[in-house]
């Protein structure tokens, strides 16, 4: 725990993301109810919950691919919860899917390459990128770092189903990300896939936080120093992982209740 | 391996391996070349009527078409309005220009009515870009097309800038240099430097960073805008881009046949344009000028065709029909795709030999 405590003072007080009483209705049906949560910069979260806990539609609030029904969203600060989510992005906010959200028509190396086009200048440019640019360079980087240099010129609907997850990631760290929301990145991913994928997680920079949605507690515990559990589009717990793992309430509902 | 450091420190380690160039577009295919080399000296080929009737016709089309096939095949949106910017190109040559109609026409040179036509239908189809990108898929279809009938209709009906039914007539055409540039060789050479201009330029912007993002926008728009992009400007942008590529094209029409009239601006004219691009194939630029040199051939050809068989000449939209349910139905993407299919069957049988000689 030292290190996490040297690694968060490092960053710096105030809150990296702020979500106060943050609701979200579909029609009659409230998906979140009065969320409140603060997060750290650098702070690493896991948030637990069964299917239809509000876990997914919390990433959607915050990025404001729906945006919230009432409640303030704040990011390092500035109040975000109007924003569309390209402004997000751009300061320095980033996601990845459930359900990998890529680019099938394009090449790996010509996705990362969007990725990192999104959050710099020169998004209309007409201007093909010379031999030197350093945006591809920072793809190349980017795929190297996800393994997947070898097939960086084939087009994504080829890829294997772990690969794209890969680039789901990559995708997620192009620029220079601030905070980082995984949805369930470890879905569908081979053992040797799950520990390249906690190393990736538990090596990027310091000043780097993520919130994770993870079924699966290896993972999920592994790389992160605090855990919110959601029920009913609620916040029902938080807590250290330990805590959260030994407390009865929460076992009961989750952890006991025929979970694999 | 650490992500962000590693991008930093590890610049030009693994980077500087080859990479094909990305600068200009790949002419590195011997066909290419082969077609290039017969376009340019045509002239000496072909008579009069082939030069103009045929090909310079197909560029004109091709290149309206082209512009479709940029807005449908890169970013994803089927505009049906592409010919209806053509055509207000076109109306506002013979208005800003000179013409037979002179209490409409303002009499301005062509080297001022140009742009002016240009800007001008770049605006209309970018404004109608702006409409049509709130919506998706047939929606997109439906908005575009009742702009392309509207227009038809207003052309119809309003006498004092589009002269109603009639049209405008006997539009002048450039002279300087001691040239007629409206004489057949000379109107090839025009014609075909322009489409060339317009299929390099689609070419190219294909593998730019605002060519990619629209390809990125057709794939996943929700996850262009998690990634920074805002989704709908790519997409009004691109249909600026489209409108000045059809607007250029709607100059060359109206030079071509020396007037414009609501008949060139009709509904089933707009769909002209969308089954060219779909016979030829939406998934690279050269696709639109194959598709509308077939068509060119079926219009001007299967009229003789018929009649030669006792069939009504007027039947030749028949033909059209018959062979866009055809290709449409053997090939989703057009005689380009089954191009592509034919040579990877090819490929397979040649490696199929290779191998079993190997084994033998």
């Amino acid at each position: 725990m030292d290190s996490v405590a040297q690694r968060l003072s490092a960053v710096g007080a105030g809150a990296a993301l702020e979500l106060r009483g943050v609701t979200r209705l579909f029609g009659a049906l409230a998906a979140l109810t009065d969320v409140t949560i603060t997060v750290r910069p650098g702070e690493r979260r896991a948030v637990l919950g069964s299917n239809g806990a509000g876990k997914t539609t919390l990433f959607n609030c915050i990025t404001g691919d729906f945006p919230p029904s009432s409640g303030t969203i704040r990011f390092f600060g500035e109040d975000v919860t109007h924003f569309p989510p390209y402004e997000r992005i751009r300061r320095g906010l980033r996601r990845t899917y459930q359900i990998s959200a890529l680019f099938p028509g394009l090449t790996v190396q010509d996705n990362v390459y969007l990725a990192c086009r999104g959050v710099s200048r020169g998004r209309f440019s007409f201007l093909r990128p010379g031999q030197n640019d350093a945006l591809m360079h920072a793809a190349d980087n980017l795929v190297q770092a996800v393994h997947l240099f070898a097939v960086k010129d084939q087009r994504v609907a080829e890829l294997a189903h772990g690969q794209q997850r890969q680039l789901e990631i990559a995708l997620a760290l192009a620029g220079a990300p601030r905070f980082v929301l995984f949805d369930e990145p470890a879905a569908g991913l081979s053992p040797t896939e799950r520990a390249e994928l906690i190393e990736i997680l538990t090596s990027l920079p310091a000043h780097i936080g993520y919130i994770i949605i993870e079924h699966d507690m290896d993972v999920a515990l592994r790389v992160v120093e605090s855990v919110t559990m959601m029920h009913n589009g609620r916040i029902f717990k938080e807590g250290l992982p330990q805590e959260i793992q030994s407390d009865p309430e929460v076992q009961e509902l989750y952890l006991g209740g025929g979970h694999e | 391996m650490s992500l962000a450091h590693d991008a930093q420190l590890t610049v030009g380690r693994a980077t500087k391996a080859q990479r094909p160039a990305r600068t200009w577009p790949e002419i590195n295919n011997p066909a290419a070349w082969a077609v290039a080399a017969i376009l340019l000296i045509m002239p000496l080929i072909a008579s009069g009527f082939f030069l103009i009737e045929i090909f310079a016709t197909t560029l004109i089309l091709g290149t309206m078409a082209l512009s479709l096939m940029f807005l449908a095949g890169y970013g994803g949106m089927v505009s049906l309005m592409q010919l209806t910017i053509a055509g207000f190109s076109a109306y506002m040559v013979a208005v800003f220009g000179v013409s037979g109609n002179a209490n409409i026409s303002l009499g301005w040179p062509w080297w001022l009515a140009v742009p002016m036509a240009l800007a001008l239908a770049t605006a209309f189809g970018t404004l109608g870009g702006a409409l049509a990108v709130r919506t998706e898929g047939i929606y997109t279809i439906m908005i575009t097309l009742a702009i392309g009938a509207a227009f038809y209709y207003f052309t119809n009906q309003n006498w004092a800038i589009f002269n109603g039914h009639t049209g405008i007539n006997n539009v002048a055409t450039p002279h300087f240099w001691g040239v007629n540039w409206r004489a057949d060789i000379p109107f090839y050479y025009v014609v075909l430097a322009v489409a060339a201009l317009c299929y390099f330029a689609v070419e190219y912007l294909s593998r730019a960073p605002f060519g990619l993002a629209l390809q990125g926008v057709r794939d996943n728009p929700r996850r262009m805008a998690a990634l920074g992009f805002n989704v709908n400007a790519h997409r009004v942008a691109a249909y600026a881009f489209a409108s000045f590529v059809a607007a250029l094209a709607g100059v060359l029409q109206v030079w071509n046949y020396r007037q414009i009239s609501p008949g060139s601006v009709s509904v089933g004219a707009c769909i002209d344009v969308l089954i060219i691009a779909v016979v030829g194939g939406i998934t690279r630029p050269i696709g639109p000028f194959i598709g509308a040199l077939i068509f060119v051939l079926l219009r001007t050809f299967a009229l003789d065709f018929l009649v030669r068989l006792g069939l009504d000449g007027n039947r030749f939209r028949l033909l059209i029909g018959l062979g866009f349910l055809a290709i449409v139905f053997w090939s989703s993407d057009g005689v380009i795709g089954l191009w592509q299919r034919w040579r990877q069957h090819q490929r397979r049988e040649v490696s199929r030999s290779g191998g079993g000689r190997g084994h033998g």
